[in-house]
């Protein structure tokens, strides 16, 4: 069982994801029945898989919700507010279970009794509704309509619907096992658009030996035919056209019931064209492969160890004059390239694994805040290291929870300011160079920087002398300290005293970095860069002493000559003018350990960058570029600042990366 | 056979004495390399090395005990230790066998918080007429000395 356990979990998730975004597609167009029928497929299938690996809770509440969305799309229950939020509980309980399942291995002994009660009496409150209720049809009607509208509208696509009744042998044993063999076969084939049983009660043996289905295929007659014939136990087979109402009606000579049927049935399939293409939206299941972490980290290794030994004859290409060993070099530079860029891509993921589960998350904030929001979404599409789209999350969720809670006001709020009732919040996210950029925006409150500068007097972040000069720029920083928080209450959703430092530190944590522009009334913008991936990157590699250090390209701007003269210093730092700016100079050897040499005329300097700020890096020569490999340092040396990582040199030898971050 | 149990440990010499890890906790025993030094560390870690394409830190035992250092010789070994995720190695005077020390013949170590050798002992077990002291792998990763 267990090696199905992964399979089973891999799929479920993608069920719930579908189911996700379904319900959220459904809140906003009750009426649109083809995603009821989705959604009921969904359950089913979730409902069939927990089943065969004996989750019996998983399969009693995915039948529950079966039972309630058969009933929406019988039109014996209206769909309302309230069932959506218990389907959203549904979901949520079920995805719980499959945390559960995933962390444990088994099934979490709770049988989610209220749930189930609340579904039921949903269930059951649609069918002593259903006489009372005027406007809908008697149930078999409906069906009747609905079911020859999804026929029609195959044979208008040239498909066939095909009416088959089937006998299964008096001594079939396990008469739902061999249906569900059957309906499994058809399903392979084309649509179960009908059932006489239902479903449902096929799966419970309710019936006798015959059942009979509507199927829509492009297969021909014959073929169905042998299919059937060649499953065991079954008695008899027929098979027959179905003509779609519209024709047969034309036959018929009950005018205005034909009538007043196509007129409904046109206006049925328009906007049912129209929810097809939603549902199409909704449905686009990305064709992906799955591959075990440890294997692709492996096929990682070995590029490295490509580079590492690249690098190695590089080395020795100095000392020897062969072109040929040149020759060899440059091929295998190229193949390394090739690979490290084959094996980044199958490492790759869409950022949507990480965005998807936004759209429910700003649904429910902002019902609990009573506010209106609108989310935006852009490239999803954009790809990203798959170790990234683990450490981005909570970020990201973080920052989502402050625009909420803190930048978009109440809609009354927001109407006397002269704004849309509705808040948007935008997430965009694009590939920027060797970076992803990604930008959370709204057009809420923004931020009260003379608040922001009274707060930061009051925890002593700033002195009040400090606060009369300071820039808004600089105040963005202090929203970045520890323990920073403006809200003015504690809410459940933010402000827990835990802030934008926390942000800050998980992005920096993965070589990234984070902006903040804000405009008083108008919004918030969030910029985090991150890098396209964390294992291989490009650095200049400097001497300090004897020692190699390596700095990483991505936050160099220059490399310069500083002549001891152009060096001023004010309170122990120094500085330097650089493009009419002053900037902090580090000298990188005190700051080793490496105790500063006598003093030089000239010194060789690398000009870095941290987002907007700037610094000068002494040091004392210059080796080269060089791709490298980043090794992580390890938890045990966690403590140890200034370092992002270490590498392997050419010759073997470790060598550090600065954390230009931490040195800025 | 008395039905005590037995448990494996790697034994290795500090100055006189000898000492023991738990099998479990050793993945290999490797001879000095060179290392790079990481600024503004502890001094009881000396530094880097590169084992086989990892990056593995190395920790000077002796320094790490409060003992007296000692140059790195042809007899020196890195004792490549494992405790959770954390892998590090460990630099000892010379490595010794494997042995095979009962359950029984393994004494609570008197408690002396203020000792770093004390500090850092689970057990001391005898083996005839030898004592070996079992460290406690756990106490020998905390970073102040």
């Amino acid at each position: 069982m267990s090696q199905y356990l992964n399979l089973f979990i891999e799929e479920s998730n993608e069920h719930l994801q579908n189911m996700n975004d379904i319900l959220l597609e459904l809140e906003k167009d009750t009426e649109n029945i083809s995603l009821v029928n989705e959604l009921f497929r969904v359950a089913h299938t979730l409902k069939g898989m927990s089943g065969t690996m004996g989750f019996t809770n998983m399969a009693d509440l995915t039948h529950e919700m079966e039972s309630v969305l058969d009933g929406v799309r019988n039109n014996r229950i209206h769909l309302n507010e309230n069932i959506i939020d218990v389907l959203f509980e549904c979901f949520d309980t079920l995805d719980e279970m499959v945390s559960y399942i995933v962390e444990n291995g088994k099934e979490f002994e709770d049988n989610n009794k209220e749930l189930i009660e609340k579904l039921r009496e949903i269930a059951g409150g649609g069918k002593t509704s259903k006489t009372t209720n005027s406007h809908t049809k008697t149930q078999s009607n409906y069906l009747d309509s609905y079911v020859l509208n999804v026929i029609e509208e195959a044979q208008n696509r040239g498909l066939n619907a095909y009416n088959i009744s089937i006998t299964l042998s008096p001594d079939c044993m396990l008469k739902s096992a061999r249906a569900f063999v059957i309906v499994n076969t058809l399903d392979a084939i084309g649509d179960i658009v009908y059932s006489n049983p239902s479903t449902e009660d096929i799966e419970d043996e309710q019936f006798d030996l015959e059942f009979s289905l509507i199927l829509i295929t492009s297969a021909e007659k014959d073929t169905l035919l042998e299919k059937l014939n060649n499953i065991s136990e079954v008695e008899h087979v027929e098979i027959e056209l179905v003509e779609s109402d519209k024709k047969k009606g034309e036959k018929e000579d009950d005018k205005n019931k034909n009538e007043s049927i196509a007129v409904k049935e046109d206006m049925q399939v328009d906007k049912k064209t129209d929810e097809k293409d939603k549902l199409s939206k909704v449905n686009k299941v990305t064709k992906t492969v799955r591959v075990d972490i440890d294997r692709l980290d492996n096929l990682m290794n070995l590029a490295s160890e490509l580079i590492i030994i690249k690098n190695r004859m590089e080395d020795l290409s100095g000392t020897s004059n062969k072109e040929d060993m040149v020759q060899a070099i440059e091929s295998l530079e190229r193949i390394t390239t090739n690979l490290h860029n084959a094996v980044m891509k199958v490492r790759m993921v869409p950022i949507e694994r990480v965005f998807n589960r936004f759209p429910r998350m700003v649904r429910d904030l902002s019902k609990e805040l009573n506010k209106k929001v609108k989310l935006n979404m852009y490239g999803e599409n954009t790809e990203v290291d798959r170790t990234v789209i683990d450490e981005i999350g909570d970020p990201l969720i973080h920052l989502i929870r402050n625009s909420l809670d803190h930048g978009i006001e109440y809609p009354q709020e927001r109407i006397k300011l002269g704004k849309s009732e509705e808040g948007n919040l935008t997430l965009k996210a694009y590939p920027d160079g060797n970076n992803v950029v990604i930008e959370i925006s709204d057009d809420g409150s923004g931020i009260d920087f003379e608040k922001v500068k009274k707060k930061s007097i009051e925890k002593g972040l700033i002195t009040e002398q400090e606060a009369e000069n300071i820039t808004e720029n600089e105040l963005v920083n202090v929203l970045f300290e520890p323990g920073f928080s403006t809200s003015d209450e504690i809410t459940e959703i933010s402000g827990r005293g835990v802030g934008l430092d926390v942000v800050k530190n998980k992005i920096e944590s993965i070589n990234g970095t984070i902006e903040l522009e804000s405009q008083r009334h108008r919004g918030t913008k969030f910029t985090i860069r991150i890098p396209l991936t964390l294992a291989i990157i490009q650095v200049l590699l400097v001497m300090l002493r004897d020692e190699i250090y390596a700095i990483p390209l991505s936050s160099i701007i220059e490399i310069i000559t500083v002549k001891k003269d152009n060096i001023r210093s004010i309170h122990e730092q120094e500085i330097m003018l650089y493009r009419g700016k002053t900037i902090p100079i580090v000298r990188l050897d005190k700051l080793m350990g490496l105790g500063s040499e006598e003093l030089l005329d000239e010194y060789v300097a690398v000009v870095v960058r941290k987002g907007e700020k700037l610094a000068v890096l002494l040091v004392d020569n210059l080796i080269g570029q060089q791709e490298i490999v980043i090794k992580p340092l390890g938890k045990y040396l966690s403590f140890i600042k200034h370092f992002s990582g270490a590498t392997i040199l050419g010759n073997g030898d470790v060598s550090l990366i600065l954390d230009v971050n931490s040195l800025v | 056979m008395a039905s005590t149990i037995q448990s494996k440990y790697v034994t290795f010499k500090l100055g006189k004495e000898y000492y023991g890890l738990p099998i479990e906790n050793v993945l290999s025993i490797e001879k000095p390399s060179k290392t790079t030094r990481i600024p503004n560390a502890p001094d009881f870690i000396i530094g880097l090395i590169n084992l086989r394409g990892d990056v593995i830190p190395v920790v000077d035992l002796r320094t790490k005990l409060g003992m007296e250092k000692k140059q790195v010789d042809k007899d020196s070994r890195i004792i490549i230790m494992k405790e959770k995720e954390n892998i590090v190695g460990l630099i000892v005077d010379s490595s010794k066998e494997v042995l095979d020390i009962d359950e029984e013949d393994i004494d609570k170590p008197p408690t002396d918080e203020t000792n770093a050798i004390i500090d850092c002992i689970s057990g001391i077990g005898k083996k005839g007429e030898r004592l070996i002291f079992i460290l406690n792998s756990l106490k020998l990763l905390e970073i102040r000395s």
